[in-house]
């Protein structure tokens, strides 16, 4: 007795027609199958916004529709990035080592190689043993399964540990903020096993394609982050359409009363934290090949902040409003922090954007929140509610306490 | 008739202030049964204690032919054992519209792989048409419950307890803001409802409760001071003077 999923959710359909119509272009106007109007790095930045925009997704699950301001959500995304760049490093560097020791007289035990790739990987922090979490480091499948597991496993006992004992709003905000600063702080010690502040790095090199030239390997990365952001949207748009979404969105607006209706909030909440960390955690194993390098300062807590930022200035609660926001907000920030943008003299003080690009970003999200709580989003509601006005997506207002908490990590 | 819910001795203290005192209360399964008593007798709290918002410092609160100790359930379990609770401001989910509102409230699996895989049938529509009917609010199915008027709203909340299918309602203050006529259709509902399942209702109009026609239970300073029809409660003198008299 419903209409199809589709007809109840034309945003998902109009969604994915634009998506494949920007990697259509973008792949036409590159350099590796086009005629190269846009450039390898362009195609990678434009890449990892897509990955960014997967992210948006997920945080406007957890706090757009379910009202939980996590403020941790990059811990999984690095974690993620992390697992795949494992196997990237290993499996590189195994390659490397192999060729260099095949001109020895002898063929290279296993045991030279584990140590050649032990040297030089571990090298920069003292180290030549492979710690014991690389074990699975030579299996892709074995680290594209870490990929969901870890981060989703983190995000599962966080998660049961903090809704059990109905932590909520802002001191649960201040618990995801302690946990994305502890992961970081850990794994920017040597011995953590993963380089410490070096982080891994050459991820842009896939093992055993040496001969594809990046211009062509970007392309395979944006169409992989293209086809992860549109099914991405497609569950998260299921997940929210129906009575799930229902459950979710009353748990956001009135927790208590959910309670008495008979739905166990705390499962609901691991459900939505869970899957969403997930998605995270996928959307950051597609960007840190794209971008080529992984440290721990990638998870400090501002990574986070900044997220909600996004979603709040595209408008949360609905998921395109999430996925412009990301996309805008990334993108004119790479603009101005790139020194791309024109510096503004006056006279006694030049303004130069690289610096004041924080103040500006800052200004317009307490504006955003304070007049335009809808966000960006919002805009479409001025033309879709001629055509349709019971469709009005009234959102929640912003709440004072989230606010003020991020304009003092500013 | 057997006895749904027993309550026994029991006792909430906040910050020092006894809101509930020894108080001891029994319901059969079909039974109607009218709370009455001045501002802050307990009544609410009274409420938050059976539904498992409020954990009592003492006594007992058993539930059902099993006897099961209410007290250790959740919010969540106590409502899918099938205790129902309409609040004295109407809570409804203003976001989202009049039928998503009750296809949420309707008696159906409750965790969340369950809900996840929900398709609404045909039946769960044909259902939610039918109390949407009864309530005066099927022509506002697919209007935002934030729409509706004041009254609306406390209707679509009795929906949504109805739509539980509960053994028990516990309904506070359900005429308040209501008109006359919408008194009267409540009591009716009310009414119906008690046929089948045990309803407690705490009101403070008088009329109402006297249209309600049953046993009625005086509560006064967290516990029972008179219970029986309410012509003998209205006679005792303890009662007037706490409550009438004023
Ligand atoms: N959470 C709480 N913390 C402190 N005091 C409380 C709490 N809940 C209730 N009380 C107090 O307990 C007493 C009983 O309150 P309750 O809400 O049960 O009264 P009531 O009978 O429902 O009154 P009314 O007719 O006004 O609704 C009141 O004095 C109230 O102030
Ligand atoms: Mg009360």
């Amino acid at each position: 007795m419903q209409r199809s999923f589709f007809m109840r959710n034309p945003s998902v359909l109009i969604f994915i027609g634009l998506l494949a119509l920007f990697t259509l272009l973008v792949t036409v106007f590159s350099e590796a199958f086009g005629v190269g109007v846009i450039s390898t790095s362009l195609v990678k930045t434009l890449g990892k916004t897509l990955c960014l925009c997967l992210i948006a997704i997920a945080m406007d699950l957890v706090w757009g529709y379910c009202g939980i301001l996590s403020l941790g959500h990059f811990a999984f995304f690095g974690l993620g990035g992390y697992m795949i760049g494992m196997w990237l490093m290993y499996e590189r560097t195994k390659a490397i080592v192999v060729s260099s020791l095949a001109e020895a007289p002898l063929p290279p035990t296993a045991d030279e190689i584990r140590d050649g790739i032990g040297t030089q990987i571990f090298g920069v922090v003292g180290g030549a043993e492979i710690p014991p979490i690389w074990f699975f480091a030579d299996s892709l499948f074995a680290q594209l399964v870490l990929v969901v597991t870890i981060p989703g496993l983190l995000a599962l006992i966080f998660g049961w540990l903090a809704f059990r004992s109905r932590v909520t709003g802002v001191y649960l905000s201040i618990l995801t903020q302690a946990m994305t600063l502890a992961l970081a702080l850990y794994l920017f010690q040597n011995d953590s096993g993963l380089r410490g502040n070096n982080g891994l790095s050459g991820l842009q090199n896939l093992p055993g394609l040496d001969d594809v030239p990046q211009a062509t390997i970007s392309i395979w990365f944006l169409w992989a982050s293209a086809f992860a952001l549109g099914l991405g949207y497609l569950v998260a748009a299921w997940v929210v359409g129906g009575k799930f979404g229902s459950v979710v969105r009353g748990i956001r607006d009135d927790e208590a009363r959910v309670r008495f209706l008979g739905y166990h909030v705390e499962s609901y909440k691991l459900v939505v934290f869970t899957l969403t960390a997930i998605i995270a955690a996928i959307a950051g194993a597609l960007y840190y090949p794209q971008a080529g390098i992984i440290n721990p300062a990638e998870i400090a807590p501002i990574a986070s902040i900044y997220l909600a930022v996004w979603v709040a200035i595209g408008g949360r609660g609905r998921l395109y409003g999430a996925v412009i926001g990301a996309a805008f907000v990334s993108l004119v920030s790479t603009w101005f922090t790139g020194g791309q943008a024109p510096d503004i003299p006056l006279g006694f003080y030049t303004i130069q954007w690289v610096d004041w690009w924080l103040v500006l970003l800052g200004l317009s999200f307490v504006l955003v929140t304070l007049l335009a709580p809808q966000g960006i989003g919002g805009l479409f509601d001025l033309f879709t509610n001629r055509k349709t006005p019971e469709r009005g997506g009234a959102d929640l207002g912003p709440d004072a306490g989230s606010l003020q908490e991020k304009e003092a990590e500013q | 008739m057997s006895t749904l819910l027993e309550v026994s001795g029991i006792s909430v203290t906040f910050d020092g202030f006894r809101a509930i005192n020894n108080l001891s209360f029994q319901i059969g399964s079909a039974e109607m049964r009218a709370i009455i008593g001045p501002n802050g007798a307990g009544k609410t709290t009274f409420m938050d204690i059976v539904t498992g918002k409020t954990r009592p410092d003492e006594g007992r609160v058993i539930w059902g032919e099993k006897s099961v100790n209410l007290l250790k359930m959740s919010e969540s379990q106590i409502a899918r054992a099938g205790v129902g609770r309409k609040f004295q401001r109407p809570t409804v989910f203003e976001d989202q519209t009049v039928l998503e509102n009750l296809i949420m409230a309707l008696k159906n699996r409750r965790r969340p792989f369950s809900v996840l895989g929900y398709r609404r049938s045909a039946e769960d529509v044909g259902r939610v048409e039918v109390l949407a009917e009864e309530i005066g609010l099927k022509a506002e199915l697919p209007r935002k419950a934030g729409e509706l008027a004041h009254g609306q709203k406390q209707w679509l909340e009795i929906g949504m307890l109805l739509a539980q299918e509960p053994r028990l309602l516990l309904v506070d203050e359900p005429a308040a803001g209501m008109s006359p006529m919408e008194r009267e259709q409540t009591t009716a509902i009310l009414v119906e409802a008690a046929k089948t399942r045990a309803v407690v209702v705490v009101e403070h109009d008088m009329e109402f409760v006297r249209r309600l026609n049953c046993k009625v239970t005086v509560l006064h300073e967290g516990s029972v001071l008179a219970e029986g029809s309410l012509d003998h409660v209205t006679a005792n003198q303890e009662v007037i003077d706490v409550y009438l008299g004023r």
